[in-house]
């Protein structure tokens, strides 16, 4: 295969794994669409109801806050909890097929992200219903949407990998989101967080990306800063998995 | 034209810990000594030429590292020593259908499946119609293919894959599949690809079909080759071990 053969291969490839994905998922269950909604509004509603109504936390507009970071947040924790045991369930083709495994993983993670864009127009309607009024800094969506896939698909190409090895990261995983979840402002917002832990929020890569989102629907404000700092981690993180996989894979085959 | 080549590979499984990574970190120094030590041969010193045109069987008891081999050869593996080099496409009939999900449809199972084969979807598009000619699936194509047979869907994957224009076969006692009219016909394929010039290796027990196709044999016993070369005189070898 020439060079252009190979890039079309690759995209075919990506786009069929992606659908797949998409399609098992609407494929047997008639609410399809809406049980992707049906979790962060859930949560949504169950924080709004401790913040809000019992302890009373003082925000305005706070059910957009926490939809503008939920549905970033479902987009990560599924990618990256499915990720992990991707090559185990995948297990026959690993041992029998030699095709780019790593598409396995940007494949789920694109699929999730695809739930995320459907998600979209629920937190418009819901800032439309509120008097919000979406900005012209929407139009970042799609490099935003870059660089978090990016930033979702190298973690998760880590994870995964390394799970063949040791198959506690599993479990280790739904911990660590659970931590990071409370560690990331989704659910309280970062001028809350007091001064001597604000650089917290920079050294959590999770946080990082969870504010741009925040930037766009929520505060209405550019922050390049944290847009540097997003598409920095990515890269990084791009590279490293990058490294990991690519010493690992010739060994999926034996472990899986 | 050489199409595989083996120099001197050798394949050992090293036994990594399965104890999680808790007793991981604990007892990191004996693993440390234990890495180099610890490990299983495979396949020890493998040197062998394939050619153009050539139908090779690979023979040998269970565990002598037939598919250990086969697994080389599709790429799936890679060697801790030596040098392996493949020119062509390969199908692998290793595991028919590997890949294939229980709820999309037949047709949607060929488009995966072939991508996962190395074809492009523009191919694959080309190729469908006689994918599904060729399966005898016509009618099930567009059922999800947890309603099919376990013969059925291997009917199915052997249609994918021979339809992936393949250099080289690898089949991996897989000639068994479907009642005895799709087995007379994937036999006639396989036969079709020896005329082409295709090259074939073949892990077989059944030495009647590695009599009938065969032009040459290699026989492994206790991960090492003892025996390369004409299938008759290979044929008595296996036959006294």
């Amino acid at each position: 295969m020439n060079t252009t053969e190979k890039l079309q291969y690759y995209k075919d490839l990506l786009i069929e794994l992606t659908k797949k994905e998409i399609k098992i998922r609407y494929k047997n269950s008639i609410l399809g669409y809406f049980w992707s909604l049906a979790n962060p509004l859930l949560l949504t509603l169950i924080f709004y109801f401790v913040f809000k109504v019992i302890t009373k936390i003082q925000m305005p507009n706070y059910t957009i806050f926490l939809i503008s970071g939920l549905f970033v947040w479902q987009w990560i924790s599924n990618s990256l909890i499915a990720a992990t045991n991707i090559f185990i369930s995948n297990a026959s083709l690993i041992k029998k097929v030699n095709f780019p495994r790593n598409f396995l993983v940007a494949a789920l993670v694109l699929s999730e992200g695809f739930n995320f864009l459907l998600s979209i127009p629920v937190i418009l309607i819901f800032n439309i219903v509120n008097n919000n009024y979406p900005t012209l800094l929407w139009v970042f969506i799609p490099i935003l949407f870059i660089i978090t896939a990016l930033f979702i698909y190298s973690t998760a190409l880590i994870l995964a990998s390394t799970n063949l090895f040791f198959r506690d990261i599993e479990r280790l995983v739904a911990l660590f989101l659970t931590f990071i979840f409370y560690l990331t402002p989704i659910i309280y917002p970062k001028y809350l967080i007091p001064e001597k832990y604000k650089l917290l929020l920079c050294i959590n890569p999770f946080a990082v990306v969870v504010l741009n989102w925040q930037n766009i629907f929520f505060y209405k404000q550019f922050d390049i800063k944290y847009l540097f700092i997003a598409t920095l981690y990515s890269f990084l993180l791009f590279k490293v998995s990058n490294i990991i996989y690519n010493k690992l894979k010739y060994k999926f085959a034996e472990l899986v | 034209m050489i199409r595989v080549e083996f120099e001197n590979v050798s394949k050992y499984y090293r036994l990594f810990n399965s104890n999680g990574i808790k007793d991981f970190l604990f007892r990191l120094p004996k693993y440390m000594k234990q890495w180099k030590s610890n490990y299983f041969i495979a396949l020890e010193d493998i040197s062998f030429k394939i050619y153009d045109a050539e139908v090779v069987a690979i023979i040998g008891k269970n565990g002598a590292g037939k598919s250990t081999l086969l697994s080389l050869i599709a790429g799936v593996l890679k060697p801790d020593r030596g040098k392996i080099s493949v020119k062509g496409r390969i199908a692998p009939l290793l595991e028919l259908g590997a890949g294939f999900h229980p709820d999309l449809t037949g047709r949607e199972n060929i488009i995966l499946n072939g991508i996962l084969l190395g074809m492009t979807k523009k191919e694959i598009l080309t190729k469908l119609d006689s994918i599904i000619e060729f399966s005898e699936l016509k009618d099930f194509i567009d059922q999800p293919i947890r309603t099919y047979s376990s013969g059925m869907l291997s009917r199915l994957g052997f249609s994918v894959a021979v339809h992936t224009e393949p250099d080289i076969l690898l089949i991996d006692e897989v000639l068994s599949v479907g009642d005895k009219d799709f087995q007379k016909k994937s036999i006639k394929k396989i036969y079709e690809f020896k005329e082409k010039g295709k090259t074939i290796i073949f892990v077989s027990h059944d030495i009647n079909t590695v009599k009938n196709l065969c032009d040459k044999v290699i026989i492994l016993h206790n991960h090492k080759i003892i025996f390369s070369g004409n299938t008759e005189e290979g044929v008595k070898i296996y036959e006294r071990l």
